[in-house]
């Protein structure tokens, strides 16, 4: 028996390094950033409304920060973030419920969730857009 | 596009792997380098490339990928017979499992292209132009494409794969209706390939406690038997953070399936019996 298979550790092959993403582990990824994308969000909503609550002059610097080029990137990805949360955990309590999980229903409702996330965002940010007085 | 059955190809590809560094959490001993060139036989017309992962435990070498050029006039349709032809005309120290090569041994489970597939049911044309061959992902690697099924057949053994009655044996069989039957579709036929276990991220950060899809698909196959009478204890088994509760959901395993079966489902099935009986 060769004396080097013996004292060296079998290697493990890859996985994420070579796997296809996939509609499946793609969303489920994307659910839990834009969770995590969520939380920080909503910290930045209780710093935002301490700002309004403090005064007009921490509420105009808040305002500042947040009309600026970043800041209006930011609001937009945390506005999907929050919408493709919302999709994807629908499709969650609908599995959760036991309904959805032939394949053909898990990829139909996994891109209803992409376009519903998308078509939310932009209807929120053209209706805000309009708004503007 | 919405992919109907597990055995469809994507038609297109917008990312071949994830983001992430090669090396990205990879272990000194496992690092890929790469191999060298087998170019295809003299006057072959219609050449097929693939890129394999070999490791030798012999050798002191690192895993590498080796560049085969496969003559497709002279190889059956599938991906195992290019791999029995490479054995065969070009490189003998191929090594990879196969046995009954109609994709119901289970054994040439590989990673072919990013998904976990059976090589015998993949066809060659559906292949990408420069063809990956890996082992199964997240694997214990014995030799090329060999990889260790000790830890997943453990796995399997933990939720106890057989009949367990308390009332004594009847004289002839066990008797079962056609409707208690028909439960069972869709879950016996499984061929324990381990593709969905491996294509599992949640096995692959949980393995060591994660039961993984086909156990789990198992065990929803005993617990749901008629015939099978120790439900409460199957359920017991699985009352852990980890054994069952790591599963969330990500269903790479129902989209890699060479059977076509569902291991999603099974597992949300157990998930509910596990809160059913605490009404």
């Amino acid at each position: 028996m060769s004396n080097s298979s013996v004292q060296r550790n079998r290697p493990q092959s890859p996985n994420i390094q070579i796997y296809r993403p996939q509609l499946t582990s793609v969303l489920s990824i994307a659910n839990r950033i834009s969770g995590v994308a969520v939380s920080f969000a909503a910290l930045g909503l209780v710093a935002w409304l301490i700002a309004a609550a403090a005064g007009p002059r921490s509420y105009a610097a808040v305002q500042n920060t947040l009309s600026s080029a970043i800041g209006q990137v930011v609001l937009f990805a945390m506005t999907f973030a929050f919408f493709f949360h919302l999709c994807a955990g629908i499709r969650h309590l609908a599995w959760d419920a036991g309904y959805g999980f032939e394949l053909r229903t898990i990829y139909a409702s996994g891109w209803l969730v992409v376009v519903a996330s998308v078509l939310l965002t932009v209807v929120t940010w053209v209706a805000a857009l309009l708004m503007r007085a | 596009m919405i992919i109907r059955s597990s055995n469809q190809v994507p038609r297109a590809t917008l990312l071949k792997r994830f983001p992430l560094p090669r090396g990205f959490g990879v272990g000194a001993e496992s690092r890929i380098e790469r191999g060298r060139n087998w170019p295809a036989p003299y006057g072959a017309k219609r050449i097929k490339t693939f890129e394999i992962y070999r490791y030798d435990p012999d050798t002191r070498r690192n895993p590498h990928i080796d560049r085969f050029e496969v003559d497709l006039d002279d190889c059956g349709p599938m991906v195992l017979d290019a791999l029995i032809w490479i054995k065969d005309k070009v490189d003998s120290t191929l090594t990879f499992r196969r046995s009954c090569r109609e994709g119901v041994c289970g054994s040439c489970a590989m990673n072919i292209d990013g998904t976990n597939w059976l090589a015998c049911t993949r066809f060659i044309s559906d292949t990408a132009t420069l063809a990956s061959i890996y082992p199964l992902a997240n694997m214990q690697i014995v030799k090329d494409l060999v990889a260790d099924l000790t830890h997943v057949y453990a796995q399997y053994e933990m939720i106890e794969p057989w009949l367990q009655s308390k009332t004594p044996e009847p004289e002839k069989e066990r008797l079962q209706s056609a409707d208690e039957r028909r439960k069972l579709d869709g879950y016996y036929e499984c061929i324990l390939c381990f593709c969905c276990t491996s294509g599992c991220p949640s096995h692959w950060w949980n393995g060591d406690r994660f039961l993984g899809p086909a156990a789990l698909l198992q065990a929803w196959r005993w617990l749901t038997d008629s015939r099978d009478e120790a439900k409460g204890e199957r359920l017991d088994n699985l009352e852990d953070p980890f054994r069952l509760y790591r599963c969330h959901t990500i269903l790479n395993c129902t989209r890699t399936c060479p059977k076509g079966l569902n291991p999603g489902k099974a597992i949300a099935q157990i998930k509910r019996e596990m809160i059913a009986r605490r009404r």
